[in-house]
């Protein structure tokens, strides 16, 4: 068991070594073949250590691996936490990541730097599995700031173009600020409990006083916004979409971006402790879902879209830890793993085929040239939009019931994010592969052709689960549910028992009347046209000014400030300062000025005069 | 207990060396090499035959004293315990490392004479037990550094050396008077003779007047070798000006003679003055972390983004010696190590790319990682090292400081964990403008790094990587050095 994990954990880091060392003697086939396996392999261990935890009367196993920092009382451990949350997030990771390193094979054949790539690509499972794995706040940052600097290098992939390089940047600096509250979180809690292993946190999480608890529970929901891209840190999301399809899929869509939540619903056993905390926590995760469901209704670019669909979807998730629904937030993130993989990597299949084109004006017709992506395109789509029996329904079911029991008010956001959620993505299904064919001129006049085998296979596969992954929590079935399986991890249980199983029922069909709108008005506006400005708001393309807000409030000021220090403050105030203090010294020995001959070993001989006699002086005096 | 012999041949080692090299025409940098490599050598194998655990508590090793002149008080006293002694390794690292990786002067014997010369005297102020052998050898590093800068430095030498003399000079005169000061006011006390031993005089009496005055004589000249804001501005220009090699011991080497000057004599000798002096000094460190920060983002030069750089992160050191936290102290000895081996990577590399293009300004530079992926890929490294990547080496030294501040005087570390952002927003700015966008005319052109230019960066790229995952050896020989000396200073009320 503790091997195993142990296993799991290092053959990415394997298959990263062995590409950093052997890659440039190997073929780029053959790198490619090396990573999906090693991550494919993880993931084999990874269910084997899921059966074995099943069978674990504790079902809480620590690995302990060496002593990473030991000084005084600050103990720090490279140890692995092998639980029910942990091992849930494991499997979903390694088998999502071994999809799409599949799929990459495909997708970046006979780019630049392929190996780079995959080499990037397996540190980055290494870095995600560290941090859900992880036994100790410290290890998991240690993961979250690796998951953080691969998806800069792979954001910013095409470097010579600048827009990549910025934005790579932008996603490393946003996610550095979440950082920061994430560390002042470990602070916090070290200086009042002493440990930052997660279990003895949770055992001493009691003595923290209510202020203590609420301010550390924010610094960790700074950190959260940071990762997960929420309200006021999420538009570095946008921009990461310049980086290679598959790292869209596979890190800000399925695993990364979700960490945040994983954070805060591993914390919940001191969420539990402020009830103002997880208050916030719920109004930043129902603002974000809507204001970014609003913003991806007026996008162009078919992977912004999904970027601001996965902000939203994000948003739900937080909103159901701030309700207290950990385990509904974690079905929702491996639900919408499923769907959202394959969103993106459907429309990566699209852009593939019609040469890098990503802006849905000149797209259009897609359907019967892509024989694979359209179909398991088709089912993600009624997934996120929330159609029964697929995924989505279930786990945002979820969500929005719990919410419910929690506070009505962000109900209807939700509700409201769940229109909006099936009308964006209806313009966009319509958009990309309904409608007037308008893609011949990105194409030269030429068909598109379906994806090759290793890019198509990801896609049945994800579909599968997309539409079986409700399974997984099916309301009705309490035994053997992902909720059941989770529970003792969690150290606070929503109210959700209160709600009837009439009620249930009502808010299920809510959920559906909610999708359905959304699906209907979709199809009405975009079933012919496809560009409007009447539905396509400049305020909402420009995702509310919120850059150009940052930018006049935070970025110009700042800079300016900067070049002031630059300007003024350092040559004229300080150095100033210095050298009017010479001055004043040189003018005090006016007398002595034929000593002064600008040499500098006279200055020298000066000083060390002046100092005797002031020595003598002091000598004088303490005798 | 091991023979201070030791730490003699380590004194005298790089003098022989550098007379050897100054009177041999042609092979002047050979002889540098080997002297270097011998150096280094010794050095490690005094870090491996350390012992911490002699007499108990007391952490000193190699330690031997003789007294010179006695009426004088000059006595030649060494000794190394588990903060001098990563500073001897550093020492010799960072000289092994200026001469193989900068070798653009390599053939004049007066440069390399000079770099030894300045090793010497370096390691002498680390092995230093002895206040007035520490002044010595603290104030001869002057000597050599101010060559280096006046003869091989780049246009406007002239005028940065006379900056670094006078800001380091007038630092001294302060630590002079403050050490005969102390030494006569011991003298007076036990009526016996003038001495200037640590230990000995680490047991005078003084009033809180005097402990204060004696502080902030000794911290004025820490503040400026480190460099502390506002005493800051002579070493962005000294670090733009001087050659590659001077710039990385400037760096590296001597601004740790200001932090280990701080915690070892400041600190270590006046612990009445802490309670006052330490919110000033501690408010001081962090607005040089943003200010150095703030200036990294708008200055043109590369050299000079790593001295801003340098300014933040001595910042950090300073906050760590200065909080009185064992956990923080510990840091900030560690941080010392790592921010010398992180920046001689700078350094390094900026030397490699000033060698091609002829320039380290940011704007002449675009796209470089077209032409010159490996060299990227190093500087990646040195860049998140010194960012704060966990899992290199400067993110556990960062950490411990921020963690052990953070419990004693929150809200500097507050501010300071603010530092952690800038330093990313600097240096991931600068990467883009430099390696990032596509490469044009001179810049398409260069050549990636060399065999000799990647074989000199493997020791640091191994430091950094290394010191991160398994930090945990360093940790256990400085902890109980750094736990001594807060035992000693302890009873003036240094750690709440």
């Amino acid at each position: 068991m503790a091997h195993l994990a142990t296993l799991t954990l290092l053959l990415p880091l394997l298959g990263f070594l062995l590409i950093l060392v052997n890659g440039s003697r190997m073929s780029e086939r053959a790198v490619g073949v090396v990573a999906t396996s090693a991550v494919g392999l993880s993931f084999v261990f990874a269910v084997t250590s899921f059966v074995l935890l099943l069978h674990d009367s504790s079902r809480e196993v620590t690995v302990h691996l060496f002593t990473w920092i030991d000084v005084g009382t600050l103990q720090i451990p490279a140890a692995l936490l092998v639980d029910p949350l942990s091992i849930t997030m494991t499997l979903f990771v390694t088998g999502i990541s071994a999809l799409i390193h599949l799929y990459s094979i495909g997708y970046m054949h006979g780019e630049r730097d392929v190996r780079k790539f995959f080499l990037y690509l397996n540190l980055f499972v290494f870095s995600m599995l560290t941090l859900v794995l992880a036994n100790t706040l410290v290890l998991t940052f240690v993961g979250w700031e690796g998951v953080g600097v691969c998806s800069y290098w792979l954001i910013s992939y095409y470097f010579d173009r600048d827009s990549a390089a910025s934005a790579g940047k932008k996603a490393f600096i946003y996610n550095r600020v979440g950082d920061a509250g994430m560390l002042l979180a470990m602070f916090l809690l070290f200086s009042h409990l002493h440990t930052l292993t997660y279990l003895t946190i949770f055992h001493r999480a009691g003595t923290l006083s209510p202020t203590i608890a609420t301010l550390a529970v924010l610094a960790l929901l700074l950190g959260a916004t940071g990762k997960s891209a929420q309200i006021p840190l999420f538009n570095w999301l946008p921009d990461a979409m310049e980086g290679p399809t598959p790292v869209s899929a596979l890190i800000h869509a399925a695993t990364m971006v979700t960490a945040g939540v994983y954070l805060l619903v591993r914390m919940s056993p001191v969420l539990a402790l402020s009830s103002s905390g997880r208050l916030t926590i719920a109004v930043i995760g129902g603002a974000t879902a809507f204001v970014a469901a609003t913003i991806a209704t007026a996008q162009k670019d078919i992977k912004k879209v999904l970027a601001f669909s996965t902000v939203s979807q994000i948003g739900y998730m937080v909103l159901a830890v701030g309700s207290g629904a950990y385990a509904a937030a974690i079905f929702l993130m491996v639900a919408h793993a499923f769907y959202k993989a394959l969103l993106f990597l459907g429309s990566g299949s699209v852009i593939h085929s019609l040469h890098g084109e990503q802006d849905m004006r000149r797209m259009g017709g897609l359907a019967k040239y892509l024989p694979w992506t359209y179909p398991t395109f088709l089912v993600a789509w009624l997934a996120i939009a929330g159609i029964p029996p697929f995924a989505g329904f279930w786990a945002k079911g979820d969500v929005l019931t719990n919410v419910y029991a929690y506070s009505k008010g962000l109900w209807i956001v939700g509700v409201l994010t769940a229109i909006l959620t099936a009308y964006y993505m209806s313009r966009l299904f319509v958009l990309t592969f309904r409608g007037t064919e308008r893609f011949r001129e990105v194409t030269h006049g030429a068909d598109p052709h379906e994806s090759p085998w290793v890019m198509t296979v990801p896609l049945v596969v994800l579909a599968v689960l997309a539409t079986l992954g409700g399974g997984l929590a099916l309301p009705w079935i309490h035994g053997d549910s992902l909720a059941h399986f989770l529970a003792p991890t969690f150290g606070y249980v929503a109210p959700l028992a209160a709600a009837s199983t009439a009620a249930q029922w009502a808010l299920a069909l809510v959920d559906v009347a909610a999708a359905l709108l959304g699906l209907l008005v979709a199809f009405t506006i975009w079933r012919s046209i496809h560009e409007s400005t009447r539905y396509e708001r400049p305020f909402l393309e420009h995702v509310w000014h919120w850059d150009d807000a940052y930018d006049a409030v935070i970025g110009r000021p700042l800079t300016r400030a900067a070049q002031i220090a630059n300007d003024v403050v350092e040559p004229r105030l300080i150095d100033g300062a210095v050298a009017g203090v010479a001055v004043a010294v040189r003018r005090s020995a006016e007398g002595v000025r034929k000593v002064q001959s600008g040499f500098v070993r006279h200055y020298a001989l000066a000083m060390v005069l002046g100092l005797g006699v002031v020595v003598v002086y002091l000598v004088a005096r303490v005798g | 207990m091991h023979s201070s012999l030791w730490l003699t041949v380590l004194l005298v080692v790089p003098v022989v060396g550098a007379a050897v090299a100054a009177v041999s025409r042609t092979r002047a940098y050979a002889v540098a090499v080997v002297t270097a490599t011998i150096e280094l050598i010794l050095s490690l194998i005094v870090l491996v035959l350390y012992n911490a655990h002699i007499a108990g508590a007391h952490t000193l090793d190699f330690a031997g004293r003789w007294v010179l002149a006695a009426p004088l008080g000059l006595a030649y006293d060494v000794a190394v315990d588990g903060i001098s002694v990563f500073m001897v390794v550093l020492t010799a690292l960072v000289v092994w490392l200026a001469l193989l990786g900068a070798r653009e002067r390599r053939r004049e014997p007066a440069f390399v004479a000079w770099l030894l010369l300045l090793t010497a005297f370096t390691m002498g102020s680390f092995v230093a037990h002895d206040l007035f052998e520490f002044f010595i050898f603290f104030e001869l590093t002057l000597v050599p550094s101010y060559f280096i800068i006046a003869q091989w430095g780049g246009r406007e030498r002239s005028r940065a050396a006379l900056k670094f003399f006078v800001y380091t000079f007038t630092g001294s005169a302060f630590l002079f008077v403050g050490t005969l000061y102390l030494g006569f006011a011991h003298q007076h006390q036990t009526g016996g003779a003038l001495t200037f031993a640590y230990s000995a005089l680490a047991s005078t009496a003084m009033s809180h007047g005097t402990a204060v005055w004696l502080f902030v004589a000794f911290a004025i000249a820490f503040a400026v070798k480190s460099p502390i804001w506002p005493l800051h501005t002579w070493s962005p220009i000294t670090y733009a000006e001087a050659p590659t090699a001077g710039s990385i011991e400037f760096s590296a080497l001597l601004a740790k003679l200001g932090s280990y000057g701080l915690l070892r004599f400041a600190v270590g000798l006046f612990p009445l003055a802490l309670p006052d002096m330490r919110p000033v000094v501690l408010t001081l460190a962090v607005i040089g972390i943003v200010y150095g920060s703030a200036l990294a983002c708008v200055t043109p030069d590369l050299k000079r983004l790593v001295a801003y750089s340098s300014v933040a992160q001595m910042g950090f050191i300073t906050l760590g010696v200065m909080t009185g936290s064992k956990i923080a102290m510990v840091g900030a000895v560690l941080l010392m190590f790592n921010h010398g081996v992180i920046t001689a990577g700078f350094f390094l590399i900026i030397g490699f790319l000033e060698r091609r293009r002829g320039t380290a300004t940011i704007r002449d530079l675009t796209g470089l990682q077209g032409p010159a992926p490996v060299l990227a890929a190093l500087f990646t490294v040195v860049m998140l090292a010194s960012i704060g990547l966990p899992g290199l080496s400067g993110f556990v030294s960062e950490y411990l400081i921020l963690i052990g501040t953070f419990a004693t005087h929150t809200w500097w570390a507050v501010v300071a964990t603010l530092g952690v952002v800038l330093a990313a927003l600097y240096l991931l700015w600068a990467y883009q403008r430099v390696f990032h966008g596509r490469a044009a005319e001179e810049n398409a052109t260069i050549a990636d790094a060399s065999g000799a230019e990647r074989w000199v960066l493997v020791p640091v790229v191994i430091l950094i990587v290394v010191l991160g995952v398994f930090p945990k050896p360093m940790l256990d020989r400085i902890t109980p050095s750094v736990q001594q000396l807060i035992e000693h200073v302890a009873p003036a009320g240094v750690s709440k």
